[in-house]
C-alpha cells in the first residue's frame, strides 16, 4: 500500500489507564478486557496519524471554511420555521425514554 | 410485461410521464424485488406503503393533468442516516433503534416533493464508519457480486454499503448516499454503479445524522451518470437551516450533460500512483485517460503534494468532530437507555453509551476524543486542519492547469467481508484517494470502468473545481460512453 | 479611607477578585433556534427540535443576539472583533442536550473594554476605579433541572436550553467586596441602558461566576476558586468575604487552596465544592463545524454604534455640566433607567409648560422626582396609584409651583389626591381650595391686622429684635391659612416693618 506507516514511530502512545480516562470523558463505559483490546488498536492509529507532524505548516492558518462562504445570520423571528421553532412539546418528548409531566426525567442528579 | 426493475431513474420517470405505465407498477415491481432480495441484508427496514402512496399521488397528478416533478414516479432507497418523519431512523446504531423523528430531512424531503417514493431505509456502516459495512448493528451488508469461483460474501464497501448493494442489485433504481471521506464513491466502486458526492453545502446536511459535520455530503447512487445528475437536481438547494448551505440555484445539470470534452484538460495526479497499487487498478487508469482522450480532453501531469497526508488528517478531523456531534447519543431524549440498578446520571451515560455504540464507533470517538483532550488540540487537531489547508491548496493549485482529475476511486476492488474487520488501519487505506477531494470539500465522482480478473468491477474517480459539478458529471459520461460498462451481478439472492 | 484589608493571624491579607458575568441577551428567539425566550412558559414549550438536539438538527445563527452583544461591546468601550467564531465546549450534563455548549474560546466577538465605578466612601470604595474587562463573548445558556418532584428522578426542562448569554469577563481587578458589588450594580446599568438584557437577577437574567484568591499585598496572585451562578449583587459580596476568609484561615493554618468550582449556598451564606462537576475540566474546545466564520460587516458596526443610547458616566456628566445638578442626585438619577426615563420625560414638559431652559427648572424637578414624589407616594402606600403620576399631571404641579400659584405643600397636596382619584391637578388646585394668595391688597390687610395686634412686638423688632421676623410671617400666614405667597408676605412685611 502507497500509505507509509512511520519508521520512526516513536509516537505518543497511550496505555491502559490514558484510554480508561479517555473513555471516562467520552461516557462510554469499559471493561478491562475491552481497554486491553483498545491500547494498541489506537496506539496503532495514534502512530500513524504522527506522520502529519512531518509537514511544515508555517505560516499556514488552520482550515475554517472549506468552501469559500460566510456565516448567514437568521432574522430574531420566533417559530419561523416550524421545524427549528418551539411550542411542540409533544414532539419533542414523543422518543424520550421516561418522558413525565411535560419533562425528560433523568436519574436523580445531586450537585 | 416489463421487467420495471431493469429500469433507470431516467426512464422510469419518462415512462411514467408519458403514460407507458404507471407509477404504481413500477413501486410495486421494486417493493417485490426489495422483499425478494433480504438475504443482501441492504435494507434495515422496508416502507412498501410509502413508496406505493408516492406512486399514487403521481399517477392521480398524471390523470389530473397536473405537473409532474422532476422524479415523479421513481420509488428510491433511502440510507438511514436521513430522518425520515414517522419512519424508524437509526444510523445503523443500536443507540438509535426504534427512534421515529417527527421531522423530515431536508435532502429526503426534497425527493419526495420532487415525485419520489421511498422503498425503505438502507442499511449503512454505523453512524457511517467503515468502508465495507461491516460495522451496523443490524448486520452486515452482502454485495450482489461475487468472485468469480467463489461464494464468499463480498462487501459493498461503506458506509454507503445498503446503498450500493440495492442499486447494483437492481432492487432500487437509486439511492442516496452520504460521503464523509469516500461513503459514497468507495461502495458505488466496489459495485460497479455511479455515484456522486457534490461540492460541500451543496445539498443540506439538515436531518442527516451527522458523524463529521465539515466533511459530511449528501449525494445519489445510480445506475448512471444521467441518473445521477437527475437525482442531485432534486437533492440539492439551498436550506437557510443549514448555516453552510450554499445559496445559490440549483443547476440544470441533467440538461447540461455533454461528454464532448474537447478544450478540456483533465489532470493525472502524479502522488496518486503509489507503490504497491494493484495493477488492475493502474491499469483501468490508463484506459480512463485513453477515454477521455477520445472525448476530445487533453492529459495533463498534475501534482498534489500532500496527497499522502490527507488520509491521517481526516483520521484526525472526522473522529474529533464525531467524538462531539454523537454525544447526544445520552439516553435521555430519545434512543436507547441502558440503567443499571442504582446508577447516576454519569453512570447512565456510560452505560447507554456502552451498550448503543459498536466497535468501531467507540474506537473513532476515543480516537476523537484524545485528540482534543487537554494539550493535544494544538498538535493534533490544528496541525490536520492546517495539512488541510495544504491539500485544499494543492487542489487550487492543480486547477488552474487542468478542469478536472482523473483518478481511481479505490486503491483495490472488493473484498470478502471479514477480511479486513481485524485491523482498521487496512481499512482506513480503503478511502486514500477518495478523502482528498472530501477534506478540500470539493465534487467527486465514481463511475464503473471496468471489471478485473475476479470479474469484480472497479471505479474511476473524476474530481472537480468547487461548484463545478457540471464539469465532473460531463468527464463521468464520457467515460461512462466509452467504457461500456455492462457487467452485473448474477442473481444468488 | 484606607484599602481593604482582611487582618489574619500572620498579618494583613488583600482579596483579588474576578468576576464572569453571564447576561441573557434580550432577543425573541434562541441563539441558534427560532424557539421562544419569554421567561415562565410551561416546560419544555419553548424547545425546538435543535435545542433538544435531535438527530442532525443544526444551529443558525441570530443576528439580533450578535447586535446586542456588539452593542454591549461597544458601551464599554471594547474592541469589537469583525472576526469571531464559535467553539464547542463539551462536557456531559442532563441540562446539556447538545453534548457540548456552543460558546467562544478563542476568538471572542468583543475584546478588552473596561467599566468606570466611582468612589463611594460610605459604601467602602475610596476612589473612582476602572475595572479591566478580559472579554465578551456570545454563548447558549443550558436547560433546568429539577430535583425535587420525584423520588429517584430529576426532571429536565430545556425552555432556557440555548437562549443567548453575553459572558463578560472582568480582569482580576477587584479588591474587596463593596468593589465587585459596585461593578455588577454599574454593569447591569450600563446592559439596561444599551437595552441587551433586562438586568432581572432574580429570574436568572443575569449570574455571575466569582474568582476569588488572596494574597499578601504587593505579591503573586494566589490560587483562586470560582463560585458559580451567584444570583445577586449582595450574595456576590458574600461569596466574597465568605471565600476570602475561608482561605486565608486555610493558608494561615499550613493548608493550600485548591483550584476549584464552587457553590454558593444563601441559606447559609458559605460556598462548597462542587462535586457533580468534578472531572469535567477536559472541555475539548474545538472550532463548531456547523458553523462559519463570523464576519461582521462596517454597516452593521455602524448600525450597532448609532443605535447606542446616552450611557450613565456620559448622562451623568451632562447632569451637572449641562443641567447643572449635585452631584448626588445625577448619580441617583442616572443609575436606572427607568428613573432617568421618568426625569427626563418629567424635566422636559415642566420646562415646557413654564416656558424655561430644562436648566432653570432641573434642580426642582430632580428634588421631586428623587425625594418629594417618591415620599407622597410611599406615605399613601396602597392608597396611591402610582400609574395615575403622569409626567403631565406631575409638570402641571411643578409649573403651578414654580409660577408661585401653589405652595411646597399644597403641590404634595394636590399630588396625593392626583395619585387617590386621577383627577386633574389644576382642576384640583381650583376646587379644593389650594392655591397661593398672590393679592398684594388682600395680603397687605391681613399683615396691617396683624400688626396692629402686636404693635408691643413690632415696637421690638424695630429697636433690633431681627428675630421676630418670623414671627410676624408666622402670624400672617396664620391668618391667610397657610395659603398666603411666602414671597409677597415677605416683601410686604420687609416694606411695613421698614
Ligand atoms: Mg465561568
Ligand atoms: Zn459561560
Amino acid at each position: 500500500m502507497g500509505v507509509a506507516r512511520p519508521a520512526n514511530a516513536q509516537a505518543m502512545s497511550v496505555d491502559k489507564a490514558t484510554v480508561a480516562k479517555i473513555a471516562s470523558l467520552a461516557r462510554i463505559k469499559m471493561g478491562d478486557e475491552e481497554l486491553e483490546r483498545m491500547v494498541p488498536e489506537l496506539n496503532n492509529i495514534l502512530a500513524w496519524v504522527e506522520q502529519l507532524g512531518e509537514v511544515d505548516v508555517s505560516g499556514v492558518e488552520p482550515m475554517t471554511a472549506v468552501i469559500p462562504n460566510h456565516l448567514r445570520l437568521r432574522d430574531d423571528v420566533v417559530d419561523a420555521d416550524p421545524l427549528t421553532g418551539g411550542g411542540k412539546r409533544d414532539d419533542v418528548l414523543a422518543n424520550a425514554p421516561a418522558a413525565e409531566h411535560g419533562f425528560f426525567g433523568v436519574p436523580k442528579v445531586i450537585e | 410485461m416489463n421487467d420495471f426493475t431493469n429500469l433507470g431513474v431516467k426512464a422510469i420517470r419518462d415512462g411514467v410521464a408519458g403514460g407507458d405505465f404507471s407509477a404504481r407498477e413500477v413501486a410495486e415491481a421494486f417493493n417485490a424485488a426489495v422483499a425478494g432480495a433480504a438475504e443482501l441484508n441492504a435494507f434495515i427496514l422496508t416502507t412498501p406503503d410509502h413508496a406505493l402512496a408516492a406512486a399514487e399521488r403521481v399517477d392521480a397528478d398524471r390523470a389530473a393533468g397536473k405537473p409532474l416533478g422532476k422524479l415523479a414516479g421513481v420509488p428510491i432507497g433511502m440510507k438511514d442516516l436521513f430522518a425520515t418523519r414517522g419512519v424508524q431512523t437509526t444510523a445503523a446504531s443500536h443507540i438509535l433503534e426504534g427512534f421515529e423523528p417527527e421531522y423530515e430531512s431536508t435532502v429526503s424531503q426534497n425527493l419526495w416533493n420532487a415525485g419520489a417514493g421511498m422503498l425503505g431505509k438502507l442499511n449503512l456502516d454505523q453512524f457511517a464508519m467503515g468502508s465495507s459495512n461491516e460495522t451496523s448493528y443490524f448486520g452486515n451488508v452482502s454485495s450482489p457480486w461475487r468472485k468469480e469461483g467463489t461464494n464468499a460474501a463480498m462487501s459493498p464497501g461503506g458506509s454507503s454499503g445498503g446503498s450500493s448493494a440495492a442499486v447494483s442489485a437492481r432492487i432500487a433504481p437509486a439511492a442516496t448516499g452520504t460521503d464523509t471521506g469516500g461513503s459514497i464513491r468507495q461502495p458505488a466502486a466496489f459495485t460497479g454503479i455511479c455515484g456522486i458526492k457534490p461540492t460541500y453545502g451543496l445539498c443540506s446536511r439538515w436531518g442527516v445524522v451527522a458523524f463529521a459535520s465539515s466533511l459530511d455530503q449528501a449525494g445519489p447512487m445510480a445506475r448512471d451518470v444521467t441518473d445521477c445528475a437527475i437525482m442531485l437536481e432534486a437533492m440539492a438547494g439551498f436550506d437557510p437551516k443549514d448555516a453552510t448551505s450554499l445559496d445559490m440555484p440549483v443547476p440544470a445539470w441533467e440538461a447540461g450533460l455533454d461528454a464532448d470534452l474537447r478544450g478540456k484538460k483533465v489532470g493525472i495526479p502524479r502522488e496518486y500512483r503509489m507503490d504497491g497499487t494493484d495493477p488492475e487498478i493502474l491499469d483501468s487508469w490508463e484506459r480512463g485517460k485513453e477515454w477521455l482522450r477520445d472525448a476530445g480532453a487533453e492529459i495533463v501531469e498534475v501534482s498534489l503534494p500532500h496527497t499522502k497526508y490527507a488520509l491521517p488528517a481526516y483520521y484526525i478531523v472526522a473522529p474529533a468532530e464525531a467524538s462531539s456531534n454523537l454525544a447526544r447519543y445520552d439516553g435521555v431524549r430519545y434512543g436507547m437507555r441502558e440503567l443499571p440498578e442504582g446508577a447516576g446520571l454519569q453512570d447512565m451515560y456510560a452505560a447507554t453509551r456502552a451498550a448503543g455504540f459498536g466497535d468501531e464507533v467507540k474506537r473513532r470517538i476515543l480516537i476523537g476524543t484524545y485528540v482534543l483532550s487537554a494539550g493535544f488540540y494544538d498538535a493534533y487537531y490544528n496541525q490536520a486542519q492546517k495539512v488541510r489547508a495544504l491539500v485544499s491548496r494543492d487542489f487550487n493549485e492543480a486547477f488552474k492547469q487542468c478542469d478536472v482529475i482523473l483518478a481511481p476511486t479505490t486503491p483495490t476492488a472488493s473484498f470478502p467481508l471479514g477480511e479486513m474487520s481485524d485491523d482498521p488501519l487496512a481499512m482506513y487505506l480503503n478511502d486514500v484517494f477518495a478523502v482528498p477531494a472530501s477534506l478540500a470539500g470539493l465534487p467527486a465522482m465514481s463511475v464503473p470502468a471496468m471489471t478485473n480478473k475476479d470479474g469484480l468491477p472497479l471505479g474511476l474517480q473524476l474530481v472537480g473545481k468547487a461548484f463545478d459539478e457540471q464539469g465532473v458529471l460531463n468527464a463521468g459520461l464520457a467515460i461512462e460512453q466509452r467504457a461500456g460498462f455492462s457487467a452485473r451481478p448474477e442473481k444468488w439472492w | 479611607m484606607s484599602k481593604y484589608r482582611i487582618q489574619g493571624v500572620t498579618g494583613e491579607w488583600e482579596v483579588v477578585i474576578g468576576l464572569e458575568v453571564h447576561a441573557q441577551v434580550v432577543s425573541k428567539s434562541k441563539l441558534f433556534s427560532g424557539a421562544a425566550t419569554a421567561f415562565g412558559a410551561e416546560p419544555n414549550a419553548q424547545v425546538s427540535f435543535v435545542d433538544a438536539a435531535m438527530p442532525g438538527m443544526l444551529p443558525v445563527l441570530n443576528a439580533e443576539c450578535i447586535r446586542q452583544a456588539v452593542r454591549t461591546g461597544m458601551a464599554i468601550e471594547a474592541q469589537i472583533n469583525k472576526w469571531s467564531r464559535f467553539d464547542r465546549k463539551n462536557y456531559f450534563y442532563a441540562d446539556l442536550p447538545q453534548g457540548y455548549q456552543i460558546s467562544q474560546l478563542y476568538h471572542p466577538l468583543v475584546g478588552e473594554g473596561s467599566l468606570h465605578i466611582e468612589a463611594d466612601e460610605k459604601a467602602g470604595i475610596p476612589e473612582d476605579k476602572v475595572i479591566g474587562i478580559e472579554r465578551i463573548h456570545v454563548e447558549q445558556d443550558a436547560g433546568k433541572l429539577m430535583h425535587d418532584q420525584h423520588p429517584t428522578m430529576s426532571y429536565v426542562d430545556l425552555n432556557r436550553c440555548g437562549v443567548a448569554l453575553m459572558e463578560i469577563v472582568s480582569k482580576p481587578d477587584m479588591r474587596s467586596p463593596a468593589e465587585a458589588g459596585a461593578y455588577v450594580r454599574k454593569l447591569r446599568s450600563i446592559l439596561r441602558y444599551v437595552g441587551s438584557c433586562d438586568g432581572n437577577m432574580e429570574e436568572g437574567s443575569m449570574r455571575a461566576d466569582v474568582n476569588v484568591s488572596v494574597r499578601r499585598p504587593g505579591e503573586e496572585f494566589g490560587t483562586r476558586t470560582e463560585t458559580k451562578n451567584v444570583n445577586s449583587v449582595r450574595f456576590v459580596m458574600q461569596v466574597i468575604e465568605y471565600e476570602a476568609n475561608r482561605q486565608i484561615d486555610l493558608i494561615e493554618s499550613g493548608g493550600a487552596v485548591e483550584q476549584e468550582t464552587r457553590l454558593f449556598d444563601p441559606g447559609t451564606g458559605t460556598t462548597r465544592t462542587m462535586r457533580s462537576k468534578e472531572d469535567a475540566h477536559d472541555y475539548r474546545y474545538f472550532p463548531d463545524p456547523d458553523l462559519l466564520p463570523l464576519e461582521l460587516e462596517d454597516a452593521f458596526l455602524e448600525e450597532c454604534r448609532a443605535s447606542l443610547p446616552e450611557l450613565p458616566d456620559a448622562k451623568r456628566a451632562r447632569y451637572v455640566g449641562d443641567l447643572g445638578l449635585s452631584e448626588y442626585n445625577a448619580r441617583e438619577l442616572t443609575a436606572e433607567v427607568e428613573t432617568f426615563a421618568r426625569f427626563e420625560t418629567l424635566l422636559a414638559a415642566t420646562a415646557k409648560g413654564i416656558g424655561k431652559p430644562e436648566r432653570e427648572v432641573a434642580t426642582q424637578v430632580a428634588n421631586w422626582a428623587l425625594s418629594i414624589a417618591p415620599g407622597v407616594i410611599n406615605a399613601l402606600g396602597a392608597e396611591a396609584n402610582p400609574a395615575r403620576a403622569t409626567a403631565e399631571a406631575q409638570a402641571a404641579i411643578l409649573d403651578m409651583q414654580a409660577k408661585g400659584e401653589i405652595s411646597g405643600g399644597q403641590a404634595k397636596e394636590i399630588f396625593e389626591l392626583v395619585l387617590k382619584t386621577g383627577r386633574d391637578p389644576q382642576e384640583i388646585a381650583e376646587t379644593e381650595g389650594l392655591k397661593q394668595l398672590n393679592d398684594t391688597g388682600a395680603i397687605e390687610s391681613v399683615i396691617d391686622e396683624v400688626l396692629a395686634a402686636n404693635s408691643d412686638k413690632v415696637e421690638e423688632y424695630r429697636s433690633g429684635k431681627d428675630k421676630l421676623f418670623g414671627f410676624f410671617v408666622g402670624q400672617t400666614m396664620k391668618a391667610l391659612q397657610g395659603k398666603g405667597n411666602p414671597a409677597v408676605v415677605n416683601q410686604i412685611l420687609k416694606d411695613k416693618l421698614g
